[in-house]
């Protein structure tokens, strides 16, 4: 492609960024979500996790459901970013702009990573309450943030392949929902305790290697590892190649 | 302006569009007409980079679809089928995101929406979120869109469809106003459409061209054309039937809703021998009109397959 044909080309991530974001504010759904997603985080850490009864200032007890919560809330955020556009014909409209296949997915992407990012920042009077409770160490729990935020986008990068699989957003939650849990259960302790007892350390470890758990763990206690960091932008990294693959065969159909 | 040369696309074996080879010349107002399925969607959705053709290529004004889409979609103003569009954005907010889509930025993004609402009688509804609209609203945001950044090329996929007699009078003015500088390619099966704004129709049928001629030279194909219709006063029906048909130049005489409908020989030109000899014979004749071809007559034969074949 020469870029000088294209005179007034400029990237088009931005405008596409911008609106995908607004969208989720255009709807009475997301204020919805974002109440809930927050009561539902502050209850699992007081009520399920005991961070009150636990005596420790930490954050542990919420960030340890926060896999969890992620496998109902992303891919309900995911699912609507390329299913709605096949549904409702869009698509044709969007591809017929000047923008790349890429620009398109990564913008939308971005779009919903920075609304979950929203919605876990909301999370911090939970961060001002063990502060007023105890002295924590705070660099933990930015470190658990940090995972946290990471997560989300693996999470996420899963339903935006679900979602361009599909004309219809329940089957994408679904999916979305499907491959996240066997990404959660591989790394989750119960399941590997199960699984060494017919499989070989070895074979277990490689397999756990695959799980958000196995990689959120450290950084949300405080150890920032770039193994772990490497595997989240992998996990997201793949997601969206696999978003771009899919829509490239089967966006017109 | 437009090139296409041997455009082929498949879908799993079966073939939509076959070897498909025309030129539209600048500023020429081109008819797509075809039966449904015949292949002027997926036409369309090649030229304007939507989807991939399986053989062939095309370019616009000089860019090729197949190695520079993205200069290609920066040229054409494209308006899908039924228009789609963000729903739960307002007129505006969805104009402004496609100016900024189309490379325009702050007051030229804020001016080229301004000119499209006015241009496409937005006004009213500027406000509004697109889902709440009627479908005549609908399909000029769908315009709206397409015209914003004042695009070389139109193309236009049943730019009518779903509007009121009204509203489809408003849509091809602006589309005949449009057809002076621009290039424009619309898909229609509305006959009356064609003869009212194209310059030139394309029919296609099973994803190939079996008709390219002018409105007017493609009525002249048509069984009918030439036809003088006679009217004559119930008593007199049997009388004038044989007197028509024993007129010279005349090959048949037959019943038309009502009236006498007369064929000539081919080259032949009845109109004035029927005038004098009803005037002759005192043949009480209540109306009297030239048939100028009918589009819809063509359209079936050359589209249907028997006729085909």
């Amino acid at each position: 492609m020469k870029p000088t044909q294209v005179e007034s080309y400029r990237s088009l991530f931005f405008p596409l960024f911008k609106r995908e974001f607004l969208a989720y504010f255009r709807s009475p759904v997301a204020y919805v979500f974002i109440v809930i997603f927050l009561l539902a985080a502050g209850g699992c850490a007081f009520f399920i996790g005991g961070l009150y009864e636990g005596n420790q200032a930490s954050l542990d007890s919420f960030f340890a459901f926060l896999p969890w919560l992620y496998l109902i809330f992303v891919p309900a955020v995911g699912m609507r970013l390329w299913a709605e556009e096949r549904r409702s014909g869009t698509i044709e409209l969007l591809f017929t702009l000047p923008v790349t296949m890429v620009e398109a997915v990564l913008a939308k992407f971005m779009a919903g990573w920075a609304f979950l990012l929203v919605a876990l920042a909301l999370t911090f009077p939970l961060a001002l309450t063990v502060n007023y409770l105890g002295s924590p160490d705070n660099g933990v729990i930015l470190a658990g943030y940090l995972g946290s935020g990471l997560m989300a986008g693996a999470y996420l990068a899963v339903s935006c392949f679900t979602s361009s699989l599909t004309k219809n957003q329940v089957i994408a939650f679904i999916l979305g929902v499907i491959i996240c849990f066997l990404l959660v259960l591989v790394g989750w302790g119960l399941f590997t305790d199960v699984l060494s007892t017919v499989l070989p350390i070895a074979v277990v470890d490689a397999i756990a290697g695959f799980g958000f758990m196995t990689h959120f763990q450290g950084v949300s206690r405080g150890l920032i590892d770039t193994r772990d960091l490497i595997y989240f932008a992998s996990a997201i990294g793949v997601g969206l190649a696999l978003n771009t693959l899919t829509l490239t065969a089967k966006k017109a159909t | 302006m437009i090139e296409v040369t041997g455009l082929v696309k498949e879908f799993s074996g079966f073939r939509a569009v076959d070897g498909l080879s025309f030129t539209v010349p600048k500023g020429q107002i081109l008819g797509f007409l075809g039966p449904n399925g015949a292949g002027k969607s997926t036409t369309m959705k090649m030229l304007t980079g939507f989807i991939e053709p399986t053989a062939g290529t095309a370019t616009v004004g000089g860019a090729s679809i197949t190695k520079d889409s993205l200069a290609v979609r920066a040229r054409i103003g494209y308006l899908p089928e039924s228009a789609p569009s963000y729903g739960e954005m307002t007129v505006r907010e969805f104009l402004r995101f496609i100016a900024e889509m189309r490379g325009k930025r702050g007051k030229d993004r804020d001016a080229a929406t301004d000119r499209v609402v006015e241009l496409c009688a937005l006004g009213a509804a500027a406000f509004q979120p697109i889902e709440t609209l009627s479908k005549g609203y609908r399909q000029r945001v769908g315009f709206a869109q397409a015209l914003i950044h004042d695009p070389p090329v139109l193309i236009l996929d049943e730019p009518t469809d779903g509007l009121d007699p009204n509203q489809k009078f408003e849509v091809r003015k602006l589309i005949r106003s449009m057809g002076a500088e621009k290039t424009i390619v619309l898909s229609t099966h509305i006959l009356e459409e064609v003869e009212a704004i194209c310059e030139r129709a394309i029919i296609i049928a099973h994803g190939r061209i079996v008709a390219d001629a002018t409105p007017a030279d493609l009525m002249r194909r048509s069984a009918s054309f030439g036809a003088v219709n006679v009217r004559v006063a119930g008593a007199d029906v049997e009388r004038a039937r044989r007197l028509l048909a024993s007129t010279p130049g005349v090959e048949r005489v037959e019943d038309w809703e009502g009236s006498l409908r007369v064929f000539p020989r081919r080259g032949e030109s009845v109109a004035q021998r029927i005038s004098e000899l009803t005037r002759q014979q005192n043949l009480p004749v209540e109306q009297l009109s030239i048939e100028p071809g009918r589009l819809d007559e063509v359209f079936r034969q050359v589209t249907r397959p028997e006729v085909r074949s």
